[in-house]
């Protein structure tokens, strides 16, 4: 340790300096701009702040066969195009799907045909017989796994623009490993609307209703081959209850969601419920042209994540590019609807697969809570050290309160998240900090009942106990470090505020305690020690 | 100088058959709770076994018996309900089952009761839902951390003293963990993350303890001011005895005071920690040193560092 007593009291008095000057801002608001903008601070955990924590599953799988139906679709309207007569239709594993021709040539004019116009698709020519042959499409390796990377990457991004319309501070969305996203929302009050917002794939097709179908039939399980059976959801304004009409649609989507350019809520349309406005881009635009200058008097079916919203009768070519959802709904509904519209689509459906919300006043109390128990379980101690060991469990107290100070500080500096487990983990450093001053002040004791001067017992004590205080430090150090690799959220909160308390506690317990006894006894030797 | 012993001569050494005892009975209890918990027979938390809790809060007194009834007609017969006295706090808890998919059910479950209670409105304090995936994985990450916490200790031990005493502090560290893990199997405590954040905090206390007799132990063999290693011992925990107990004695008011004051959150991680820190003072003084002398014999070879 250092020989100048100098040179440690200023080393102490500046780190006290600096460590008020990170504090303040952290517990008062008042301070100016200039002050608070330039000082870290110590975030609140979402169990003290409140807010919802969402743990997504994207489901990949499902992404890449839509991605591969998708292609069936166009597959398909290339062929009639060129005058080749699909027989069937059917899917295969991993991305697949096979054509099956009559016989011919039909199958290797489509096979190069396909090739030509996919090449993200591996075509090949499959079993040739009497009866026909079939052509097999699978999605290329390399676009897989671009649709895998993307569903991810894509899904955080979608869901980050969702939650920065929707309102909330210093949100975290970060991918998780392969297949999963992890959104944390502090602070957010609404929170069942937050993780419907998040968890929304969000996917707006437009589809023509199937007039030649009969409900009926479609029910009893006889749904034309291109065509599906969807419900509309329906809430009557006077009773809140919810209907369900199903409907025989084309399966083929016309337009989707992802050529909207704005989507706005507006009110005040006749039955006095808010609405969607959509506009379509340039190319949203055209192909709506054509859609509904082909269909006029055909009914229109608006379907978002499989439900229809909205069918309406196409009364005229519309060109302007311009939509409108109706459907029941409340100002807050039809708003969401139009962030998701707008943040556009996931790219591939999530399940939350895990979900912590915490209320507002349940984090509150939390904290209160919280800093009770360790002002109570503080002044406990520091009222047990001050009268076993007098003086110098005074003197150990004040190394305790730099303690705490530094520990503090150096969670702020480290824009560490203090937890609930995190206060009991400042708690339990609290109770373990005078330990190494309970370790040494035994050994000083020790020397002075050997009749050694106070002086020497001081030096021998603090010598002697050096090492042992080292070991228990580096092993509490050990299984604090291993929790924080281990652990999530609130648990790495308790390993975070542990470590740091036990490292800063070598200094203050060694540094800080030794100093005072040695300035006392620089000008002449201690003749008694109050220990 | 107020003094907690004065000068204490006690012979720790010739009562370890009774320790070895108390400590197989620990031991055995908490054997069979481990295989509980990996059976999935115990008393696990939502954060570990998987499934959903939600907490809320309503405005007047809760019926029980209505809301177990609209729970079963929704199809869970078997949630359980715990209400907190005087403060009409419901606490409603159900399980994942293996096998089942993963679905949330935390919605559907709120929206039933504000639709049923239309006259004792309520607000959500807290929701924790975790698919059966992840409370495994957290379960496997808990026992990771627990065996490489004790490799890493018992290498530093190893370097620092010497592998014999590297590993028997290991031993007497998951004396501890084991003894919790029984304690609370036995009171049918429930053991959630936090109960295994206890577990990690008492093998870092306990073997803070343990390591304090080491180096004491080490010194007095140096200093040869015993002949055996067993009087060694015994001396050597006399020596830091009241050190031990002042040590444990702070450390005890702390989490006093996080169980008395710290709020209902953090009730059963503060009796954990309690319970903790009195195994873990226990076998620091009567497991470690005992096993140590099993080990190593009565030779009083030095020991490096």
């Amino acid at each position: 340790m250092w020989k100048s007593i100098t040179g440690r009291i200023t080393l102490i008095v500046v780190l006290t300096a600096a460590s008020i000057i990170i504090l303040v801002p952290s517990l008062t608001d008042r301070v100016p701009a200039g002050w608070k903008d330039r000082v870290p601070k110590i975030n609140l955990g979402l169990d003290l702040q409140g807010g919802v924590f969402l743990r997504l599953a994207v489901e990949i799988d499902k992404a890449i066969e839509n991605t591969s139906l998708r292609y069936a679709d166009d597959a398909r309207a290339l062929c009639r195009e060129k005058a080749l007569p699909v027989l069937a239709f059917q899917k295969v594993g991993d991305g697949g799907f096979s054509l099956r021709f009559p016989p011919g040539d039909f199958a290797s004019r489509a096979q190069s045909t396909l090739k030509e116009e996919f090449p993200s698709l591996d075509v090949s020519l499959g079993e040739v017989k009497a009866d026909g042959a079939t052509v097999v499409a699978r999605m290329k390796p390399a676009e897989i796994q671009a649709i895998r990377t993307n569903a991810v990457v894509q899904g955080v991004e979608t869901i980050r623009n969702r939650i920065d319309q929707f309102g909330v501070r210093e949100p975290q969305i970060i991918a998780e490993g392969e297949d999963r996203i992890v959104v944390q929302l502090p602070g957010v009050k609404d929170q069942q609307r937050a993780i419907e917002l998040v968890g929304k794939t969000a996917l707006l097709e437009f589809k023509l209703v199937d007039e030649g179908a009969s409900v009926e039939e479609a029910l009893k399980g006889n749904v034309p081959e291109d065509a599906q059976v969807l419900y509309q959801k329906s809430v009557d304004p006077q009773s809140g209850r919810a209907t369900k009409t199903p409907m025989v649609v084309k399966k083929r989507a016309l337009l989707t969601g992802d050529t909207i350019k704005t989507a706005k809520v507006n009110f005040g349309n006749q039955a006095g419920g808010a609405h969607v406005s959509l506009s379509f881009d340039t190319r949203g635009a055209k192909v709506f042209d054509r859609v509904t200058a082909e269909n006029v008097k055909r009914r229109l079916a608006i379907v978002l994540d499989d439900t229809i919203y909205s069918a309406p009768v196409i009364q005229e070519r519309i060109s302007g590019g311009e939509a409108q959802i109706t459907g029941s709904f409340t100002p807050e509904e039809a708003s969401d609807l139009a962030i998701v519209l707008r943040a556009g689509s996931l790219p591939a459906p999530v399940k939350v697969i895990q979900n912590v919300t915490i209320g507002p006043s349940l984090g509150q109390d939390s904290i209160r809570n919280g800093i009770r128990a360790a002002i109570i379980g503080g002044l406990l101690v520091v009222g047990f050290m001050a009268f076993y060991y007098r003086f110098a469990g005074l003197v150990a107290d004040g190394a305790l309160l730099f303690n705490i100070l530094f520990l503090l500080s150096g969670m702020a500096v480290l824009s560490a998240t203090l937890t609930l487990p995190g206060i009991a983990g400042i708690i339990l450093a609290i109770g373990m900090a005078v330990d190494s001053n309970v370790l040494i002040f035994e050994r000083i004791r020790e020397e002075l009942r050997a009749k050694k001067s106070v002086r020497a017992s001081i030096d021998a004590g603090y010598d002697k106990a050096f090492m042992v205080v080292v070991d228990t430090h580096v092993t509490t150090l050990i299984t604090a470090v291993i929790l924080f690799q281990f652990g999530t959220g609130p648990i790495k909160g308790f390993a975070v505020s542990l470590s740091i308390g036990v490292a800063i506690n070598l200094f203050t317990a060694l540094v800080c305690t030794k100093v005072v006894f040695d300035y006392l006894n620089a000008k002449k030797p201690m003749q008694a020690l109050s220990i | 100088m107020i003094e907690l012993v004065k000068n204490p001569k006690y012979d720790f050494m010739s009562i370890r058959n009774y320790a070895f005892m108390i400590s197989a009975v620990l031991l055995i209890l908490g054997i069979v709770g481990t295989i509980q918990i990996f059976r999935g027979k115990a008393n696990l938390g939502i954060d570990l076994a998987g499934g959903t809790s939600i907490q809320v809060k309503f405005q007047k007194p809760i019926a029980m018996d209505q809301v177990r009834s609209l729970l079963a007609g929704a199809g869970h017969g078997e949630a359980t309900l715990q209400g907190a006295e005087g403060e009409n706090i419901l606490l409603i808890k159900l399980r994942a089952h293996a096998g089942v998919e993963e679905r949330m059910v935390a919605e559907p479950v709120v929206k039933l009761l504000r639709e049923k209670l239309p006259d004792n409105p309520f607000v959500v304090e807290s929701i924790s839902e975790i698919g059966p995936a992840i409370g495994h994985k957290l379960r496997q990450d808990a026992t990771w951390a627990l065996a490489i916490s004790a490799l890493a200790i018992i290498i530093y031990l190893a370097w620092r003293f010497e592998f014999k005493f590297g590993v028997t502090a290991a031993i007497a560290t998951f004396h501890d963990i084991f003894a919790m893990v029984g304690i609370f199997w036995a009171l049918g405590i429930e053991q959630d993350l936090l109960f295994i954040t206890a577990l990690l905090t008492i093998g870092g206390y306990s073997l803070t303890d343990t390591v304090v007799i080491f180096d004491r132990i080490r010194e007095n063999i140096r200093l040869r001011k015993r002949n055996t290693f067993s009087e060694t011992i015994n001396l050597s925990v006399n020596d830091v005895l009241s050190r031990s107990l002042v040590t444990s004695f702070t450390v005890f008011m702390a989490v006093m005071a996080l169980l008395l004051f710290g709020g209902a959150v953090l009730r059963n991680f503060a009796l954990a920690l309690t319970i903790g820190i009195l195994v873990g003072s226990y076998s620091s003084v009567f497991v470690a040193g005992p096993m140590l002398v099993l080990w190593r014999g009565e030779k009083m070879t030095a020991v490096k560092g």
